[in-house]
């Protein structure tokens, strides 16, 4: 049953009405956010304080908890038992996660050692590929997805992990009744319906600049490890990844080239000493042992030599119809044969006409 | 009295004026000239000549009785000259629907009206002069045919194009098959040198196709003197209106999509058209001609015309080229949204446009307009010779229940298709388009079925629409 304490879904509602006060404290905001109640106002309140103060004690928790079951969520707070034991480890584990899709299901979900695969909402089509194919490849292995559903890499780990029927669970930086960004409903609908949406933010709790790295300490806190698979030198996705080596847990990341502004954030993550990740499994290696569990990838149908030679010739960068006729491949035959490449789903079709590798 | 309107209702005094000017005496009496039927409005400066020529025999000073063996078309200048008018050509086909065997046009205009055949066309200069053809006058030869500007200008030609072996094979078929062809890339990589080049492919037009595109080029005032041969090609600016675009105002023109009938029409930068522009290209793209429906009356002009379109592959216009993209996958979405549309769903053929490399500049064209020209006439020919009976000429014609009956498939090309299809990277409507162009590609090779590579081939031009992109996500 969805129960959570006075105490807790008043702190919830807190973090609501402070809102836009916390943008102060947004570069720390891990610290900020353990602050006890009094703490918290006194910190970011400012002349508002004691306003703010007599809010929260007329506050009334069954009006907090009619709202969010009408918005159809359910609700766990971190005095339960069942709360998820992984995000205590953080300094700050959410009060209260509000949870789309099922709080039962989201439980079980994140028992089966969740991987946390994010990065750069401007992925390459590489990175896309890449993020896909881990989602889809982790999620038939059985273990569950955990994103945060921004554009780019997260998008596509999510949509991987569904298109190998498996359950995938995002964190939202705004509430988890409203998908944010909104261009993302249908993912947000897809993955609510095997999976799991949640935040720590009550519904009607606005989107600030302070909730997406409060977000990524969520996905860290949940997550049995995270793998960052492309990310800028200054990617959100790095801070996913500190919180996660802060709370020791192992943390991986997906090579990219090393002219790529792309992937200059995740390439100096390998250089630190994160776990260098080319599929599932070296997560799973990592995870359960090395061979413990085996990656079953997608059953593809064979290809012949010519076609793969043309495969290796998209990988190596001759990636468009014309580029493939420079390699030595001609246009007449080439079209046909990409496009059986296409079907057979060893390459996709991005921007601008340009053939990626599906690993 | 009969409706006229300013034009028509100042030519009184011109016809004064001219008539004094030739030498001739206006008749100091009250006259009265009927335009009728009445309930019909008349418009322009083209009465003139016909009104004047009333007054004269009126007054006795031309003989009437010839008179009405004449249709008599031209401005009058107050000097007695008469003008250039644009139009002839239809009034030429009216007079003889009329039955009148006899027309007097302004010089300029007589090569033109002489297009129709049992019609003795006189082009005269002054008002005097067309006096003296209706009192049986000498018999005025036409005027010699004005230098084609082929001469000046150096028509296009696909020899010109270097590099795009995949554009052109794109524009070939889309050529060979009338099949609307869509292009994307990056600004500067040729997608309207491409474009221009479509019309030397497509097969010349036979003479009433070309009758047909001079008379609406004459309406408009855009051609003077001859028969068009060349296939129009109009490339209206992004900031055309709907009115601009398919016609329309008072009285009501045709727009480009008419002007383009018979031929190509281009619009370069598809995602800054408006979209009421858009939508109201959908009756010619579908029907073949426009309806405009006024008050008074209903007219429908012809615009059946091949649909060309280049975009940017997103806002930036460098997808895909490397790092110099800008754009976030928001900014390519709300491209892609710009884009789709019922427009889209009659674009056949995408293409993809690459710069060419230094290398590819230095070659040898691969083919030339010619060449090509050959192979889209004899893949036509195939193409009539199967549709006979049918409404459609060419395959991109071709709808759903025709498709069905006429286009057959080898048995490894059918496997292609059912699993494109189950994989999800095909809908209903985009199997039909793949059909279509498949066929032409089968033409253009002359295989009597249509052969697995030729359906891969159509497969790896299709046109994307958005809804199919997510459904492949």
């Amino acid at each position: 049953m969805s129960y959570a304490c006075d105490c807790c879904i008043a702190r919830a509602w807190l973090l609501s009405r402070l809102g836009g006060h916390l943008e102060r404290a947004r570069t720390r905001i891990e610290e900020t956010l353990a602050l006890s109640d009094e703490d918290l106002i006194a910190a970011v309140g400012g002349r508002n304080q004691e306003q703010v103060r007599s809010e929260l004690r007329g506050a009334d928790p069954e009006t907090a908890r009619r709202r969010t079951r009408s918005a159809g969520l359910e609700l766990i707070c971190r005095c339960d038992p069942r709360y998820p034991a992984r995000l205590r480890d953080l300094a700050s584990p959410p009060a209260v996660l509000h949870v789309a899709g099922g709080l039962e299901r989201f439980l079980e979900l994140i028992e089966k050692d969740p991987v946390a695969i994010v990065g750069a909402r401007k992925g390459s089509s590489y990175g896309l590929e890449v993020a896909r194919a881990l989602g889809r490849d982790l999620g038939r292995a059985g273990l569950t997805v955990l994103s945060g559903m921004a554009l780019g890499i997260d998008s596509a780990a999510h949509s991987g992990a569904l298109a190998a029927d498996a359950p995938t669970v995002s964190v939202l930086p705004g509430p988890s009744d409203r998908p944010y960004p909104s261009g993302r409903a249908p993912l947000h609908r897809r993955i609510i319906a095997t999976g799991a949406a949640i935040s720590e933010l009550p519904p009607g709790a606005s989107v600030w600049r302070w909730t997406f790295p409060a977000r990524n300490r969520v996905i860290a806190g949940i997550a049995a490890m995270t793998v960052v698979v492309e990310a800028g030198g200054r990617s959100g996705a790095l801070l996913t990844a500190a919180y996660a080596q802060a709370i020791g847990r192992p943390v991986g990341a997906v090579p990219g080239l090393v002219t790529s502004p792309h992937a200059a954030g995740s390439n100096r993550l390998l250089a630190r000493g994160a776990k260098l990740v080319t599929g599932a499994q070296e997560v799973l290696d990592h995870l359960f042992g090395a061979g413990v569990r085996k990656a079953v990838s997608e059953e593809r149908s064979p290809l012949e030599p010519d076609q793969q030679r043309l495969l290796a010739a998209i990988g190596d960068g001759h990636d468009t119809p014309a580029a493939l006729a420079r390699a030595g491949f001609p246009a007449e035959e080439g079209l046909a044969r990409l496009a059986t490449l296409e079907l057979a789903g060893y390459v996709r079709r991005g921007p601008g006409g340009r053939f990626t590798v599906v690993p | 009295m009969g409706l006229a309107d300013t034009a028509v209702r100042e030519s009184r005094d011109r016809i004064h004026a001219a008539i004094l000017h030739s030498g001739f005496k206006f008749p100091s009496a009250h006259i009265t000239a009927n335009l009728a039927p009445a309930f019909l409005r008349k418009m322009g400066p083209g009465f003139d000549a016909a009104l004047a020529l009333g007054v004269l025999a009126a007054s006795e000073q031309v003989r009437a009785r010839t008179l009405t063996a004449y249709a008599v078309f031209g401005e009058l200048s107050l000097g007695g000259d008469l003008r250039d008018s644009p139009g002839a050509l239809a009034v030429a086909e009216g007079a003889r629907r009329a039955g009148l065997g006899r027309l007097i046009v302004p010089r300029e205009r007589a090569r033109e009206a002489a297009l129709v055949d049992g019609l003795e066309v006189a082009g005269v200069s002054t008002l005097r002069e067309a006096a003296e053809v209706v009192m049986g006058g000498a018999a005025r030869p036409l005027p010699e045919a004005p230098p084609q500007e082929s001469a000046h200008v150096a028509e296009p030609d696909l020899a010109d194009v270097r590099g795009q072996a995949t554009p052109v094979l794109a524009l070939e078929i889309s050529a060979a098959g009338g099949h609307n062809l869509l292009m994307e890339g990056p600004p500067g990589t040729g997608k309207t040198m491409l474009a221009r080049r479509i019309p030397t492919v497509l097969p010349a037009m036979t003479r009433a196709e070309a009758i047909e595109v001079t008379r609406i080029h004459s309406i408009v005032g855009l051609q003077a003197g001859g028969l068009i041969t060349r296939r129009p090609f109009r490339a209206p600016h992004h900031t055309v209106s709907p009115a601009g675009l398919v016609g329309g105002g008072s009285p009501p023109r045709p727009g480009e999509a008419t002007l383009a009938h018979h031929g190509v029409l281009f619009l370069d930068e598809l995602a800054e058209f408006q979209r009421p522009s858009l939508d109201a290209l959908r009756q010619p793209l579908e029907d073949g001609y426009v309806a405009i429906v006024r008050a008074q009356r209903a007219l429908t002009f012809p615009s059946s015309f091949m649909l060309v379109a280049a975009t940017n592959p997103c806002p930036c216009g460098f997808a895909g080229v490397g790092d110099r993209c800008r754009c976030g996958e928001a900014d390519l979405r709300r491209h892609r949204r710009r884009l789709s549309g019922p427009l889209l769903d009659r674009m056949d053929l995408l293409v993809n446009v690459e710069r060419p490399t230094e290398q590819e500049l230095r070659a040898p064209p691969a083919t030339s307009s010619a060449r090509a020209c050959a192979r889209v006439a004899e893949a036509r020919g195939r193409q009539l010779a199967r549709l006979e009976g049918s409404h459609a000429r060419c395959n991109g014609e071709m709808d759903a229940r025709l498709v069905r009956r006429t286009v057959r498939l080898e048995d490894g090309a059918e496997r292609a298709l059912a699993n494109a299809y189950t994989v999800g990277a095909l809908s209903a409507r985009g199997r039909q388009r793949v059909l279509r162009v498949a066929r032409t590609i089968a033409d253009l090779a002359q295989h009597e079925r249509v052969t697995t590579d030729d359906v891969l081939t159509a497969l790896s031009l299709r046109q994307r629409s958005f809804a199919e992109e997510a459904l492949a996500a």
